[in-house]
């Protein structure tokens, strides 16, 4: 019993954060119907450049409130900044291209960027993985049946990160102006322009968003994992990928709850038979899921419009 | 090309939005070959013809949702071939396109108010949106409903209202009648009528060509890609040749 | 001038001699002849992806994971049997045709494979097929990893050496052949038709599922057949050499030497193959041992931003889906 529930745990803490990376998966494929083969690798640049930060305040005597959030912001900064770029000089001169050069080039970015931040070159980390520093002080926060359940505190605190961040989305795309307008370009980004909405800049801000986002989750599975590296935004990445698709590729609550399952069925595998299976579960579970129902648990068949 | 009759229907005199040799090709196909068209100030102008006759293409290219292949577009005498979608609304134009291009996920009170994006003014946009309703009073009824659960006729009435939330001077339609109710459609065309009379200038794609034609001041028959007739709307009702080709008799 | 009944066997026969020729001539140089089975294997790979990615315009970015099938499946095969021999042949004869039997072995299993993914995947959108099959090449690593009886993450070695010269480049030599068959036959056609639009072609009555499936069966076969070559001249195998890297190489070529081009295959997997190699032995010989290290680093990265650079600048490639032998025949640039 208590495993179970130190599983479901776990399981619910790395499914948070998976949701996080899901969402910007999601969103894009919702306004583009691009599989941004590069956002885990965004993902992967936040955790390195909250690395530096965290180095930083290390250096200056250690990490209070303020600059745990001053790390996140920055990171969270930096990825938006990158988002935009790519998807302005490598996505939108191809968007009336046909589906699969983009495809190619969002794989092509991807492989630059993970295996570039793998050289040993100037400010590129290099292959060794290192070791995120302690910017929380972790310490059991709630401890259960005779203490063989623990409750991090630095697993709370990624819970409220992750849910903040996923309620001020929530609230962004469907109460505020901005929203609406990026709910219509997701449906038809033709006739959204025909309404004076500017696509471009719709699609750049989402893009934005999402990178934002994984910035975020990017930090929280440096501080849950502790070793950071540069082919782990790959590695993570495709497993939001595997999380937005099982919950319904465009629908924003099911990427939520597809992370969500995904990370409490990789932790439940991995505990009950081999942490070495770990790398195959998300990609089970997706063949299933698409064998099975591959528009999602919440997806709509969509006829193609001919 | 040969005009019909237009004794005693003079057409208004200001120029709104002009057309000239118009070419819109999907890679080989070509689907508009130099049309020259007018819309005038304060006008009804219907478009009508066969299916694939280039109506819905001609369309398209002037609300910036296609780049013309060659030709001139003006709006109010300034050239805006071949400008991207939003930039036309913001001077004054607005599209109800082919299949009423609704947002089915988002709510009918979302979907009207899309389409006063661009404005700033809430007062206006406020009475518009009574205007609006006033005129389909059925969307009040509908308000917090998904478009997607709206039947046929209850998202035309949307369509047209959301393009008219923008306080259009020319509102494009693409085939308003398609799959509705007789008198639904009857209901439309009488709205569309009011819309006209409160200075708003229309350009209407239509395959029902007894309606557009009725309302029309003037209108164009496209056959195959190419203007082969154009004249009056009541004249054209009369002509022979429409008669027969386009009227069933 | 050529009987028919001949023409298609003429060619074969040709080119067994022409490399009989060549594995007298070069085969005792074992540098040059691992760096040439590479090659091989490579054009091999390149080619047969081409069919899926190129002639069909789907994206499958899995084929090392076919490969690996394959170099598994001929390996284990071949392991047993090393010290098997067939009575009534001589023993090099033997040898060669369970050597044979292994590739073949490897490429059905790899074809087995391909069926299984491809059948459920390629009813769905063209994105899905790059996940599965990037998923299936992972699941295939983790599977090989776990497995002892496949040596596990240390590898499987052992494997008779028996691949030669002539045996990889008769391989390429057959792979070559077939995609050209099939990118001239109606079947090509209605693989062309799909790639350009698939929905069109679907309503023009095309089964566009069966066609992308046999597609995408045949290119498994081959990747499986590459890999059991593989297994046959490398002292051993492990998971580290079908990594989701080795895909995305194969990517690359195809999409350097252009998408439906054959010989925009042949000739990207040629130099990408000899181009780091040589990179390496150069930097190794003027920079001092160790210093072609930094060419393994830098080669990802930069095939990465040669598919963004390909697909912003000349999304054709080199070859767009023309190919050497179109000119010959007169034929120009096809469709």
């Amino acid at each position: 019993m208590s495993d179970f529930l130190q599983h479901v745990i776990n399981g619910l803490s790395a499914g948070t954060i998976y949701a996080l990376v899901a969402l910007g998966y999601t969103m894009v494929y919702g306004v583009l119907k691009l599989i941004n083969f590069a956002h885990g690798d965004v993902m992967m640049m936040g955790t390195y450049v909250g690395y530096a930060s965290a180095l930083q305040f290390k250096q200056r005597g250690g990490f209070g409130m303020a600059s745990v959030l001053a790390i996140f912001f920055l990171s969270m900064a930096a990825c938006a900044a990158v988002g935009w770029l790519i998807e302005r000089f490598a996505y939108r001169p191809l968007r009336e291209k046909p589906k699969l050069t983009a495809l190619i080039t969002a794989i092509g970015i991807s492989f630059a960027v993970s295996y570039g931040f793998q050289m040993d070159w100037g400010f590129l980390p290099g292959p060794n993985p290192r070791a995120f520093p302690e910017v929380i002080r972790r310490q059991p926060w709630l401890t259960l049946l005779d203490g063989e359940v623990t409750l991090w505190n630095w697993q709370v605190i990624s819970f409220a990160v992750a849910l903040g961040l996923m309620a001020g989305l929530q609230y962004l795309v469907f109460r505020t102006r901005f929203g609406r307008a990026m709910r219509a370009v997701s449906h038809d980004h033709r006739t959204a322009a025909l309404l004076g909405i500017h696509t471009d800049r719709v699609i750049a801000v989402t893009f934005m968003l999402g990178s934002a986002l994984a910035a975020g989750a990017g930090i929280l599975f440096a501080i849950k994992d502790v070793k950071i590296e540069p082919l782990m935004g790959t590695q993570q990445g495709l497993k939001a990928f595997v999380a937005a698709v099982i919950g319904g590729i465009g629908n924003v609550p099911g990427a939520v709850v597809g992370a969500v399952l995904l990370g409490l069925v990789e932790e439940f595998v991995v505990g009950y038979t081999a942490s070495s299976w770990r790398d195959a579960v998300a990609f089970g579970f997706l063949i299933l899921v698409l064998l099975l129902r591959p528009e999602g648990l919440f997806g709509r068949v969509t006829a193609e419009k001919v | 090309m040969s005009g019909v009759g237009s004794a005693g229907s003079e057409r208004p005199a200001e120029l709104l939005l002009e057309c000239q040799g118009l070419h819109v090709a999907y890679g080989a196909i070509q689907a508009v070959r130099g049309v020259s068209l007018s819309v005038r100030k304060g006008e009804v102008v219907a478009l009508i013809g066969r299916n694939g006759a280039g109506k819905t293409s001609l369309l398209r290219a002037v609300s910036g949702m296609l780049r013309p292949a060659d030709g001139r577009i003006t709006l109010e005498g300034k050239d805006i071939t071949g400008m991207p979608s939003h930039l036309l609304v913001a001077r004054g134009m607005a599209h109800a396109p082919e299949g009423r291009g609704i947002f089915p996920n988002l709510t009918v009170e979302e979907n009207l108010g899309l389409g006063a994006w661009l404005r700033t003014d809430a007062d206006g946009v406020a009475a518009d949106e009574a205007w609006v309703l006033s005129l389909f009073p059925r969307l009040k009824e509908r308000w917090a409903a998904a478009a997607g659960t709206l039947s046929g006729g209850e998202q035309q009435m949307l369509a047209i209202s959301r393009a008219l939330m923008s306080r259009p001077r020319l509102l494009l339609l693409d085939e308003p009648s398609l799959g509705l109710a007789p008198q639904v459609i009857q209901l439309i065309f009488r709205i569309l009528a009011d819309v006209n009379g409160k200075g708003v200038s229309i350009l209407l794609v239509e395959q029902n060509a007894h309606l557009a034609l009725n309302l029309a001041g003037h209108a164009y028959v496209l056959e195959t890609g190419e203007v082969a007739m154009e004249g009056a709307g009541k004249a054209l009702l009369q002509s022979e040749d429409v008669r027969r080709a386009y009227l069933g008799e | 001038m050529v009987p028919p009944g001949l023409r298609g066997v003429l060619p074969v026969v040709l080119a067994c001699l022409a490399l009989a020729a060549g594995q007298r001539l070069f085969g005792g140089q074992e540098f040059f002849v691992y760096v040439a089975s590479l090659v091989g294997v490579n054009v091999v790979l390149a080619v047969s992806l081409n069919v899926v990615n190129g002639m069909t315009g789907q994206f499958s970015i899995g084929h090392a994971g076919f490969m690996a099938v394959g170099a598994y499946a001929a390996g284990r095969l071949s392991l047993p049997l090393g010290d098997v021999a067939v009575s009534g042949l001589p023993v090099a004869a033997s040898d060669q045709l369970l050597f044979a039997v292994s590739l073949l072995a490897g490429g059905v299993a790899a074809a087995a494979c391909g069926f299984v993914v491809g059948l459920p995947s390629l009813r769905l959108k063209g994105d899905y097929l790059a996940i599965v099959t990037l998923g299936f090449g992972e699941i295939v690593r983790v599977i090989i990893q776990n497995t002892p009886a496949l040596g596990g993450a240390l590898g499987l070695s052992g494997i008779p050496q028996r691949g030669s010269l002539f045996a990889v480049w008769l391989c390429a030599f057959l792979a070559v052949l077939v995609a050209r068959r099939i990118a001239e036959s109606s079947h090509g056609r209605s693989l062309t038709a799909i790639r350009e639009d698939e929905v069109a072609a679907e309503a023009m009555g095309v089964n566009t599922t069966a066609y992308k499936v046999r597609a995408f069966v045949v290119s498994a076969f081959f990747a499986g057949v590459a890999g059991g070559l593989f297994a046959h001249f490398v002292p051993i195998i492990n998971p580290g050499s079908f990594t989701f890297v080795k895909s995305m190489e194969v990517v690359v070529m195809v999409v350097a030497g252009g998408l439906g081009s054959t010989t925009g295959s042949i000739l990207a997997a040629v130099v990408l193959t000899l181009l780091p190699e040589a990179l390496r032995s150069g930097f190794n010989r003027f920079a001092g041992e160790g210093a072609g290290a930094v060419v393994d680093q830098v080669r990802m990265p930069v095939y990465g931003l040669l598919l963004v650079v390909l697909m912003l600048a000349r999304p054709q490639g080199l070859f767009g889906t023309r190919e050497l032998w179109d000119r010959r025949k007169g034929q120009g640039a096809r469709p």
